[in-house]
Order: C-alpha cells, then structure tokens, then sequence
C-alpha cells in the first residue's frame, strides 16, 4: 500500500464522485441557462438561488413508485438503465484531465490525474461509446411499447449513422497527434505558435473539430438531434415506462455522456490542461474551465435550435457529414504525410 | 492465472449459454458477454489493440445490427404446441446437426493441440504496437487485406442489390 496507489484508489472515487455531482450541477446550470435564455427565472426557490434544485429532484426520483409494465421484459428492462450509466461512467477512465500532481507535496511520485492510462485510450472512449447503443435498444425493446420501441430503434440508427463520423474525426487528430494516447495527444498540443496561438488541434482540425462536436451532440442524444426522446411524436422516447430511479439512471447517463464527449473533446482539440499562467499542476483549472465552456455550448444549442425532422437527420448524417469526415481524413493524411507530423 | 480462468470462464459459460436460450435477444447478449471476455484475454496477451477492436468491431458493431435484426423478426408466438413442449436442441434434426459440428470441434481441437506445442508463444510486443500492426497489415497481409476489402464491398453491393429490388416492387 504505497502512497500513490492509496492516491490512485482515491482518485478513482473523486471522479466518480464528480461525474456523479457534475450531472447534478448540469441539470441546475441546464435549467438555469434555459430560464436565461427564455426571459424566465428559472429555479430560484430551493436554497441560496435554486442551487439545491438538484438536490430536490434526486430526492423526488427516489421516493417515486418504480412502474414496470406487465409485459416488460422485467430483466432486460432494469438491465438497460444499467448499461447505460456504466457505459457513460467507463469511458471517463481514460480520460486524462490534469498534468502530474504531488498533491502539494502528500506524496513522492507524481501521480497522473487519469484513472486508467491506456495506450488505445482513443479507441477505448470509442468502443465504450459504441457499447452504449444496447443500453437505448434494450431499453426500447424491453419496454414492450411501441413508443419506447421506436425510440429505442431510432436512437440506434442515429446512434451507428453517426458514430461513422465520429470515429473519422477521432481518426484525423490521432493522425495529427501520432498517437492513440490522449496523454501525448494532450501534451503535443503545449506550447505556442507566434507566441501568442496556442498549439491546440482545433487550429490544425477545424473541421475534424466541427464534425466531432456535432456527432457528439447526436451520440449523447441531445438537441437539435433529440429523435429518441421527440416528446411530440414519440412521447418520451426510449425511456417512456421508465420511472423513478431507473429513470434517473438514464437521465445521469445522458448528462456525464455530455461532460465526458466535452472532456474528451477538450483533450483532443483544445488542448486539455495546458494554458498560460497557472503550473502544470494545476492544469485541471483550465481543464475544467475548457469543459463548462463546451458544456454551457450544448444547453446554448438545446434552447436555440429546433429539433431536425428524422430524414433530415439521416440525410445530414449520411450524405454531408461522412463525406466532410472522410475528405477531411483523406486530406488530414496528406498533409502529415507532405509537412510531417 | 486467475484473470485468464475468470475470462475463459466467462467465454465459455456465455457461449454455451448463448445456444440453450429460447429468447434470441438473451442469445445476442450472452454472445456480447462472450466477446467481452474473449477481449478481456486479448488484454491478458498483451494485445489492448485488437481487444479495443474486438469490442468495436464485434461486440459494438455486428452484434448491434445483430440485435436489430432479432427485435424486428420479434415472434416468440411462432412455435406450435410440439414445438413448446420440446426444448430447440432436443428436436432431432438441431440434435444430429449439432453432433456433427461437436465432431467436427473435437477434431479440430485435437489437431490444434497437437501442433500447438511447435508453434509456440506469441511475441506479446509485437501485437500491442499499432504502428506494427498496421505496418504487417500492408506489406506482408496486404494481399489478403485487399482480399477482405473487396469481399465486403461486394456483400455491401449485393444487401443494397436486394433491398432495391424490394423496394422498387
């Protein structure tokens, strides 16, 4: 029992516990930006300005009756809520959101502020993303309801058209970055070019940047591309029998999806904990700074832009948006092949 | 030693699962489980690439369109009386079919064993560099890359061959 290994178990439950709080914190700040953007107040009455609504609707979720229908297919059905919350909270393991950190001087080494430092760690934040698809299916499917079923099988569609994407636009900063590691990735982009431009791959990859942000806008199913839960058409989509707590274990995936897409899009394209003025050390403030920036960008779009109808979805998908994604990579190529990487 | 009993239990047990389920969608579950363990002792082998790519490829890729396709033909209400009664596996023709193919295993596996010994150990590093990987995969496998390449875009032509003529009526 070294030190460091008592300071990595911790660091393991700090972000669990943290994914866990930033949902929360998301929910306030998602409802309060709404308001904001709307002219309304917004949650004001819990505690010092609405900050305990949060609090109020957890406890709400938990004292509610769990419903299940009749012909629910009662393992499946509280399999799926399970399925995605793990998924959302796996794919954070390997993300890296800070420099090495002696914790002021607690403990001698270094200790890298990851969960899991993998060298694939790229491939792992896709895998596990392409994992999440079963927990909307199954719960589509279990439900035995022809609203939740056409959820279920709308979100995969839209789930799979644009994972495509996503995976190309990840393909192209790992070409620019030479390497499947968020951590080199992270420290590649240190420095400035001119003096004044920071060195982030958003510079290199605009597009790679546009084309990940707006698949994973449609990956963690959030506005314009909220198909799976289109209350006019479909009611609540995927998670329509869903009640209580399981409910809520949808609603807490849907939100760390959204804080781990803005982590890792931060890593690969904004430069991840580097930034002037403060040490290495302390690189997980411009980290987290960098991720509300992202995150407050997704509520800014929910509450601008209307839903896509589902053909224009589709054809966005398929027919714009993979081609931009390959011609990017394709050029992305030749160039590191021509300047070097 | 321990990881690799759980994993290869886990394969196992889910594979063997997998063929004594009645509901297919259990049955496409049970097979994700068995990938994910089948990954598990690819990280055992030093080898975290091709156990990234057997989740995406496999478990997050096939096994999706996989599970579509079980949802949607859904008929659990197809079966006659007999056909209730009598569990799948028990039924003459899957029984001696299913023979055959455990015949056929059983051979296989002996004639496995048997040359195992001389092939010996996998160099562990050279699996897990993904610059290695992709080096072999297009100078010394490239011809069967190609191959493989060419085999899916037909398969792609000839699903999108017969969804048109289907839709064209």
């Amino acid at each position: 029992m070294t030190p460091l290994f008592i300071a990595q178990i911790g660091l393991t439950l700090f972000v669990f516990v943290m994914l866990l709080s930033s949902a929360a914190g998301m929910v306030y700040v998602e409802r309060k930006v709404a308001a904001f953007l709307q002219q309304r107040l917004g949650p004001y009455l819990v505690g010092p300005k609405g900050l305990l609504q949060p609090l109020a609707d957890v406890i709400k979720l938990m004292f509610k009756e769990e419903l299940r229908p009749r012909a629910a297919d009662a393992f499946l059905f509280a399999l799926a809520p399970v399925i995605s919350a793990t998924c959302a909270f796996a794919a954070f393991a390997v993300v890296p959101f800070g420099g090495d950190t002696t914790l002021l001087g607690l403990i001698p080494e270094g200790l890298r502020l990851q969960v899991a430092d993998v060298n694939v760690a790229i491939l792992v934040v896709f895998a596990i993303a392409s994992m999440s698809v079963y927990g909307i299916v199954l719960a589509g499917w279990s439900s035995n309801s022809k609203y939740s079923l056409l959820g279920g099988l709308r979100s995969s569609a839209q789930m799979i058209s644009y994972e495509l994407s996503y995976g190309l636009a990840l393909a192209s900063v790992l070409l620019v970055g030479n390497s499947l590691s968020l951590t080199d990735i992270v420290n590649r982009q240190a420095g400035a070019w001119l003096g004044f431009i920071p060195r982030w791959f958003v510079f290199v990859q605009p597009i790679g940047f546009l084309i990940y942000m707006t698949a994973g806008i449609a990956e963690t199913n959030r506005a314009p591309f909220d198909f799976p839960e289109a209350e006019q058409e479909l009611v609540a989509g995927y998670h329509t029998e869903y009640s209580s707590m399981s409910f809520a274990m949808f609603f807490l995936a849907e939100y760390v999806n959204m804080v781990t897409v803005s982590a890792v899009a931060t890593d690969l394209f904004l430069g991840g904990w580097q930034g002037p003025f403060l040490s290495e050390s302390f690189g997980w403030v411009w980290f987290l700074l960098k991720v509300a920036a992202i995150l407050f960008f997704y509520v800014w779009m929910r509450w601008t832009l209307p839903r896509y109808r589902y053909d224009q979805l589709m054809r966005f998908g398929w027919k714009i948006l993979l081609p931009l994604a390959v011609i990017n990579l394709l050029v992305t190529a030749a160039g590191v092949l021509y300047f070097g990487a | 030693m321990t990881p690799f009993y759980l994993f290869a239990a886990i394969a196992v047990g889910a594979s063997l699962l997998v063929i004594a389920q009645r509901n297919p969608v259990y049955s496409v579950l049970l097979l994700i489980a068995s990938f994910g363990a089948l990954s598990g002792l690819y990280v055992l082998l030093d080898a975290p690439f091709v156990a990234v790519i057997q989740i995406i490829v496999y478990a997050g890729a096939i096994m999706v369109l996989f599970l579509f396709v079980v949802m949607l033909l859904n008929a659990p209400h197809e079966e006659t009386h007999y056909d209730e009664q009598v569990h799948p596996l028990m039924r003459p023709g899957p029984m001696r079919f299913g023979a055959l193919l455990a015949l056929g295993l059983v051979v296989e596996l002996m004639w496995a064993l048997k040359r195992g010994a001389e092939s010996g150990r996998f160099a562990g590093g050279a699996v897990s560099s993904v610059s290695a990987i992709g080096r072999l995969l297009f100078t010394e496998y490239a011809f069967a890359f190609e191959v493989t390449s060419i085999l899916i875009v037909v398969a792609m032509v000839g699903a999108v061959l017969l969804a048109r003529r289907e839709g064209a009526r």
